[in-house]
């Protein structure tokens, strides 16, 4: 322990504590051991260093102490820093005022911008797929009327049906996705399945900007239909990929193919998307899927001046309109199914078992 | 309170002793003006706090090195020092005010804050260190070299059979102190 030996003669060193026999031999160990030296002097350095430290820390002490004491005596007090938002104000009144005329110019900028751009949704060159029935079509199909009402109808008596359009489940349990316009104006609305059989419904959502409506079946004969066989699709679709869609532009439900075609709706509406297929008044409402069972978007319109143009809103709006529906809690319980069950399967199969959530919708 | 040079001179003297009387007086002189400098410049109690006693030390440190002749009366002194303190911290933080409001008469300080912020860094070194060292060892050290307390006494407070033990085994903690300070100071320095 040569290190720890000549670490004590040092401090022994500088304290003065050596016989002075011992610090002449110190000294001319020095002087004969540059090594050593080295070591007297770094040393010597540190422990300075640490006695400083030592100072610096006890001064520390007796500042702290002093001011709590006279913290306590009430010889100086803690001010309060001044309300700083109020100090802001003060400091950056101009900036903040032309800041604020700044961002009212430019709002005002923007939302003459937005008017001025917007399109018209509703233009004359687009046509709505919402089925009229006026009073002579109603008499041309006065057979499969008159059968229909065979059954039990739950139509209000003596109201022919206005208008209507194509709806369908998105939740087993009865609640189901149709158009705004389809549903708007109506005093009740009615749906039916494939099989004719009629429910009576509440409309629990509408937006007017997406075009969607929400119906929940609301009738003592309707029975869950459990898990749905297809899914809603929250992602995009490609373009060209093959489509298909079901809807009831007659008291029967009609198939029909296409392709997605665009991918943004009338005037590049960014919340819609266009298709290529053949859709006809009652289509409305209508799902579009995809091969695999998916649902990507629902029948809002046609071009009337062009042949098979058609827009439909993209599914993923249905999830932004559920958002919604689900700030009332009790439709807490609605439950989007997000994966198709019928993926394989070919287009018969697909549709056999797709056909029992697709509804017609009625306005009365 | 007024001071006239004399009394200012032996305040100093005081402060470089470590005198507890000098460092009340300077407390009760120049505190409250420090407060207001920091108050109205963005700064809370604490930052009063704070930099008041980062300048006192200053005081001290320069007090001590008997070098120091007060070209200024002491409070011009105290504010500037204060003043540079407050604005490198607001710097820092980068909440930088182009001007800081009050009085404007200030002597230059420069080269105090500058050997004050290095001997403040080193002294971080230090703590840095010495927290690194572990019992029991920090408590030896402390004992020794900064409590200065005997070897005899520490051996039998520390429970060493003899204050050559307790010598041997200063030393031993000395040389890792060493060891980790000046790692850390090269750490510092890259």
């Amino acid at each position: 322990m040569q290190d720890l030996q000549l670490l004590d003669a040092i401090e022994r060193f500088l304290r003065g504590e050596m016989s002075p026999e011992e610090m002449a031999s110190f000294e001319q160990l020095r002087k004969s051991n540059p090594e050593v030296d080295e070591k007297v002097v770094e040393h010597t350095m540190f422990l300075h260093q640490i006695d400083q430290f030592s100072e610096w820390k006890s001064f520390k002490g007796t500042l702290h102490d002093v001011h709590n004491q006279l913290l306590e005596s009430g010889d100086i007090t803690e001010e309060a820093p001044r309300a700083s938002v109020i100090q802001l104000w003060r400091k950056y009144k101009r900036v903040m005022a032309v800041a604020a005329s700044i961002a009212g110019i430019t709002t005002l900028l923007i939302a003459s911008m937005a008017t001025y751009y917007t399109q018209k949704k509703t233009a004359s060159d687009l046509q709505r797929l919402r089925g009229e029935y006026k009073s002579e079509i109603t008499k041309k199909t006065n057979e499969v009327i008159n059968k229909v009402q065979e059954r039990i109808t739950k139509a209000p008596e003596n109201t022919p049906v206005r208008f209507g359009g194509t709806g369908f489940l998105i939740d087993g349990k009865g609640y189901i996705a149709t158009d705004e316009h389809v549903v708007n104006g109506a005093s009740s609305v009615v749906v039916q399945n494939s099989k004719g059989q009629e429910f009576r419904t509440r409309i629990i959502y509408t937006n007017k900007e997406t075009d969607l409506a929400i119906l929940k079946i609301e009738d003592d004969d309707f029975r869950s239909v459990g898990p749905l066989p297809y899914g809603i699709r929250k992602s995009g679709t490609d373009l060209g990929e093959p489509l298909f869609i079901l809807g009831f532009p007659r008291e029967e439900i009609v198939y029909n193919e296409g392709y997605m075609s665009a991918k943004t709706g009338y005037n590049g509406d960014t919340l819609s998307f266009q298709l290529g297929v053949s859709a006809n008044p009652g289509n409305s409402g209508g799902p579009v899927f995809n091969k695999n069972g998916e649902v990507v978007g629902v029948i809002t319109a046609r071009q009337t001046q062009a042949v098979g143009v058609v827009f439909a809103v993209s599914s993923k709006n249905i999830f932004r309109s559920l958002e919604d529906v689900k700030k009332d809690t009790s439709f807490q319980n609605i439950r989007l199914t997000l994966y198709s069950s019928i993926k394989n399967l070919d287009r018969v199969q697909q549709i056999k078992k797709i056909e029992e959530g697709v509804f017609m919708v009625k306005c009365y | 309170m007024k001071t006239d040079s004399t009394d200012e001179k032996a305040l100093l003297k005081g402060l470089a002793i470590n005198d507890r009387k000098s460092v009340e007086t300077i407390y009760k002189l120049y505190y409250n003006m420090v407060q207001t400098l920091i108050i109205n410049n963005n700064g809370s109690a604490d930052d009063a706090r704070d930099i008041f006693q980062e300048t006192v030390i200053v005081l001290y440190e320069k007090a001590k090195s008997g070098s120091f002749e007060l070209t200024a009366q002491l409070k011009t002194y105290v504010y500037s020092v204060s003043r540079r303190l407050w604005l490198k911290k607001l710097q820092q933080q980068q909440k930088y005010l182009p001007n800081v409001a009050g009085l404007d008469e200030t002597v230059p300080v420069d080269e105090e804050i500058e050997s004050h912020g290095q001997r403040n860094s080193e002294f971080q070194m230090m703590e840095k260190a010495l927290l690194h060292l572990g019992e029991p060892c920090r408590s030896l050290i402390e004992a020794f070299y900064l409590q200065k307390r005997s070897m005899t006494e520490i051996a039998g407070h520390f429970g060493y059979t003899n204050a050559d033990n307790a010598k041997n085994q200063k030393y031993k903690c000395l040389m890792r102190l060493r060891k980790l300070f000046f790692a850390e100071f090269k750490n510092n320095d890259v």
